[in-house]
């Protein structure tokens, strides 16, 4: 018996049945890390006490909803006791003493936590190339990079290690992992899930949702994830429905909007005609299209490029080498202290958007770049208000295209931070948006974005859902489709 | 050439809320180093503020209480700067959309009363403490007072001297106090104190350039400090050369003024909503209810103790100017039902007391209990009022219990008739001349006879009776 490319609906049944032990489980969670150690998808390990958690449910069995599940935690998620480095080298000895609100939401409804996964430092990249514990490889393809910034949690999941992972999303980290390596991820609405204990990138931007190999099992995760936390002023104390709920709610006289706006030219053929194919097959499921205008849609990422910096320039703030993490060795003052601690604890990537968002915040710049881009962001939230009057989700290729080889966009940044154009609308305006597997292009995964309207996670897991029950693009694994 | 100075006042005002601005930590002085902070204290990564609404309705008293708009929703903004004891990187503070905006406050030196107008007063957390002189080479860092809230009161540069800035930041202080939103303690740091001086020639519309003296905690000093950089700021303009922007501290054991940094080398600190929290609404409700239980105000006191009491305008004045004050003579005054005793207590002895020793009421051993008792045995006859002055001596210096004083002094009055007639008879037998003298016609001689009977008791004697008997017995 295996969970190799098994969900999490699966291996339930499996513990249910008593096809498989919990220890069975874990045990093979870690014999796959191991025999998956070139991908290096997790920088720590919670090999022991995950065991001696499901020996525990072995004597114990229990009947909470994810029992036994293994789950891989983004590192960039605080955990009780297990080191957490957000991916940079600043925090390489940092062991936190508290757990974030979605890692104790998680374990409380039984799931596992088998480790740390690789992620971008601090969250920013799409490549997962940024980080300082190394590349993270795609399980599709050697030297293709698995995205950013979950990479590691997206690798985990898209080769059969787990059958779910957490993780973050500012600007499209886990839709667009989740796009080049083949799965499903979710960014919930904007205060769905407590941010407590994240490491903050950018705190009007971030949020946390799982990965998984289906839109049923997201809808599992979400309902675990999901709480309102009095320790989070962001978090939406709105109520917080059953996502399993509508999944099976037919999709005739549904409407996908379409954005006119969109300029689909610079992408490839291919993946253009994976795109019309999938929506094709929304059309057969009984939804139809229509034409909707975003004017202000072009402006997201150079306003992402704003907003993003400047809550991070001042987020990082508290990486001082003061207090926790790691500092520069005999510092000969104060701000010796300071600037050897930080030059030698950040990468470039993180250090550039310090910079830029330092110089956005600063005296006599902030009227023409934060406050601008804040005001940009209003009118591009009013665009999606005004398009979700007459329409239930809206659709969007997830990427520019599939994976890439490591290395081919080092060079330029502005050509990495395109890889969001898809997915940073979403972030700006708040809304929940998921990527699912919906073609192969080369033997590489591409993804389609469903978006949703403010609050409603449960029409995208519905969409998605659907289009997962006629097509099988969900199951391909790097090493064939799965049956 | 004659100069006028224009002063600004920021008086950072710890409020007293049982927890910190944003977290659970505990705001208790004195702790252990490092024993009051909680996750978000220390600022660690992926924690979150929580606005403490206490602090909102402490702030609010004060808006009230000053007149001011109060500012039903108001935001949060980031402060950014490096400092080891500034855990986050940054301060949270109100820059944008404070709680409290307009008020005025009433003040009076000895030569008059003014209007001072407050621009504005808006929450902020408190930094840490770095400690410098306990580790060898090496800094401290004590996070207890971080995140601890404060109210930072900012006065309209209208002010004229130092004596104006003093009396303005008493009159805050004792609001403060009133209003039971702060202890006022100076010495535990409070209150604190930037004052932003300026001069300019008289008749001169335009303000001249300003530095900023930080970090001055006592009346004292605010005075000396000011006074130190009007006359530097004077000579700076008269040798012909211009005064510079910039922080300068006072350094209290040279009575002088040191540059701390200039404009130029002035931190720009990246003010940025705070994204981690909401605007914070107080409803119409929460509103009502902090105006509802306003407590007496200073103003209102003196008002009332001169028409329902009928006390003097000078007393009234002194007495509702402090809040122990204020509450010593209300609580003695119920027990003893004889105001105006104890307003002739306070407003004489006491308050010369305070001169000499040159101290607030809350400084002084004398507890209002204390106090209350005197004035009770007073009244009820048991020390006479001379007696008194010497056992409130003795209170006040070691900050005895009245009636112990009495006790073991021996300082009960005799009020025994027979024990006073006794004695006086004996005065009386042993002073033949003076009584025949007396008897004569010279009456002066009366007092003499009552001096004697005062020295043989030791002024326990009930002046009243020993006034009664001699007169009954050199008839």
């Amino acid at each position: 018996m295996t969970i190799k490319y098994k969900t999490i609906k699966e291996i339930k049944n499996m513990i249910s049945q008593k096809e498989i032990s919990n220890k069975e489980i874990i045990k093979e969670v870690f014999d796959q890390i191991q025999a998956n150690e070139h991908l290096n998808a997790f920088i720590t390990l919670n090999k022991e006490p995950a065991l001696k958690k499901s020996e525990d449910l072995d004597n114990n069995p229990s009947d909470l909803p994810l029992a036994g599940i293994p789950i891989a935690q983004k590192d960039l998620f605080c955990t009780k006791d297990l080191r957490t480095t957000c991916g940079s080298r600043i925090l390489n000895n940092f062991i936190p003493p508290y757990s974030a609100t979605v890692i104790e939401n998680l374990e409380n409804a039984g799931c596992i936590s088998i480790g740390k996964t690789n992620m971008d430092e601090f969250a920013m990249g799409s490549s997962n190339e940024t980080s300082f514990f190394g590349n993270v490889e795609n399980p599709w393809g050697k030297n293709l990079v698995p995205g950013g910034s979950s990479g590691g949690s997206a690798a985990a999941v898209s080769a059969g290690i787990v059958p779910a992972a957490s993780a973050t999303d500012t600007g499209g980290s886990i839709r667009q992992p989740a796009s080049l390596c083949g799965i499903t991820g979710l960014k919930p609405t904007y205060g769905r899930v407590s941010r407590w204990g994240m490491i903050a990138f950018a705190s009007s931007l971030d949020q946390a949702g799982p990965m998984a190999r289906t839109a049923e099992d997201c809808a599992l995760l979400l309902n675990q994830m999901c709480s309102h936390d009095e320790k989070d002023t962001t978090s939406l104390d709105d109520a917080i429905p059953n996502f399993e709920e509508n999944l099976n709610e037919p999709l005739k006289d549904k409407k996908i909007g379409i954005v006119k706006d969109l300029d689909l030219s610079s992408l490839d053929n291919e993946v253009v005609k994976v795109y019309e194919d999938s929506l094709k097959e929304f059309e057969a499921l009984g939804a139809s299209l229509i034409d909707i205008s975003l004017p202000n849609l072009s402006l997201s990422v150079p306003t992402y490029y704003v907003v993003a910096p400047a809550e991070c320039s001042s987020n990082l703030s508290r990486f001082d080498g003061v207090k926790f993490g790691r500092r520069s060795e005999d510092p000969n003052n104060l701000e010796e202290l300071y600037i050897k601690s930080r030059s030698e604890g950040f990468g470039d990537e993180v250090k550039r958007r310090i910079l830029i968002g330092s110089y956005v915040l600063s005296a006599g710049y902030y009227d023409a770049y934060y406050k601008k881009a804040q005001q940009v962001r209003r009118l591009i939230k009013n665009d999606f208000d005004k398009a979700f009057s007459n329409i239930d989700v809206i659709m969007t290729p997830t990427t520019r295209g599939p994976a890439f080889e490591m290395g081919s966009k080092g060079s330029d940044p502005i050509q990495m931070y395109l890889e969001d154009l898809f997915t940073i609308s979403a972030n700006l305006a708040g809304l929940p948006a998921i990527s699912i597997p919906n073609g192969n292009i080369d033997n590489k995964p591409t993804g389609i974005q469903i978006i949703g309207n403010f609050l409603d996670e449960s029409s995208i897991l519905n969409f998605a859902h659907m289009f997962q029950t006629s097509t099988n693009w969900h199951k391909y694994t790097p090493e064939g489709v799965k049956e | 050439m004659s100069w006028e100075t224009v002063i600004g006042l920021e008086i950072h005002v710890q409020l007293s809320t049982k927890s910190k601005l944003f977290s659970g930590g505990s705001t208790e002085f004195g702790a252990e180093s490092n024993t009051h902070v909680d996750l978000v204290d220390m600022g660690l990564p992926g924690v979150l503020p929580v606005a403490n609404k206490e602090a909102f309705y402490k702030a609010i008293r004060f808006g009230l209480a000053t007149g001011a708009e109060i500012n039903q929703e108001s935001s949060f903004d980031r402060k950014n700067y490096f400092y080891p004891d500034l855990p986050k990187g940054y301060q949270i503070t109100q820059m944008t959309k404070p709680i409290v905006e307009k008020g005025s406050i009433k003040i009076a030196t000895d030569e008059s009363e003014r209007v001072i107008n407050i621009t504005r007063a808006h929450l902020e957390e408190d930094a840490g403490k770095s400690i410098h002189d306990l580790f060898e080479g090496k800094t401290g860092v004590d996070l207890n007072r971080a995140g601890t809230p404060l109210l930072e009161i900012v006065s309209e540069p209208e002010i004229s001297n130092a004596k104006e800035a003093v009396a303005y930041f008493k009159a805050i202080r004792q609001l403060v106090i009133f209003l039971d939103i702060c202890d006022g303690n100076m010495a535990q740091g409070s209150m604190r104190c930037d004052v932003n001086v300026s001069v300019r020639k008289s008749g001169n519309k335009d303000l001249g350039t300003r530095a900023e003296l930080k970090n001055i905690n006592s009346f004292k000093f605010i005075e000396k400090a000011i006074n130190y950089e009007i006359d530097r700021q004077i000579r700076v303009i008269e040798s012909g050369e211009s005064v510079v922007q910039e922080t300068r501290l006072y350094d209290s054991e040279k009575n002088e003024t040191r540059s701390m940094r200039s404009k130029e080398e002035a931190n720009d600190y990246r003010y940025f909503p705070c994204p981690d929290l909401l605007p914070v609404v107080i409803s119409d409700k929460e509103l009502k209810d902090i105006k509802d239980n306003l407590p007496e105000l200073p103003e209102e006191k003196r008002k009332r103790y001169i028409k329902e009491i009928g006390l003097e305008e000078s007393e009234a004045k002194i007495i509702s100017s402090s809040k122990t004050m204020a509450n010593m003579f209300e609580d003695a005054s119920s027990k003893t039902n004889d105001a105006k005793l104890v307003a002739k207590w306070l407003v004489g002895d006491i308050s010369a007391l305070l001169n000499k020793d040159n101290i607030d009421i809350e400084e002084s051993n004398l507890t209002s209990e204390n106090f209350g008792k005197l004035i009770e045995r007073i009244s009820d006859n048991t020390i006479s009022g001379k007696i008194a002055k010497s056992v409130l001596e003795d209170a006040w210096e070691n900050g005895t219990d009245v009636d112990e004083i009495i006790k073991t002094k021996g300082l009960v009055q005799i009020q025994d008739e027979s024990i006073l007639e006794e004695i006086a008879m004996k005065i009386v037998e042993s002073n033949p001349s003076q009584v025949a003298a007396y008897k004569s016609g010279k009456d002066k001689l009366f007092g003499f006879f009552v001096g004697q009977v005062m020295k043989e008791t030791q002024g326990k004697a009930n002046p009243k009776s020993v006034n009664e008997i001699l007169k009954k017995l050199l008839k």
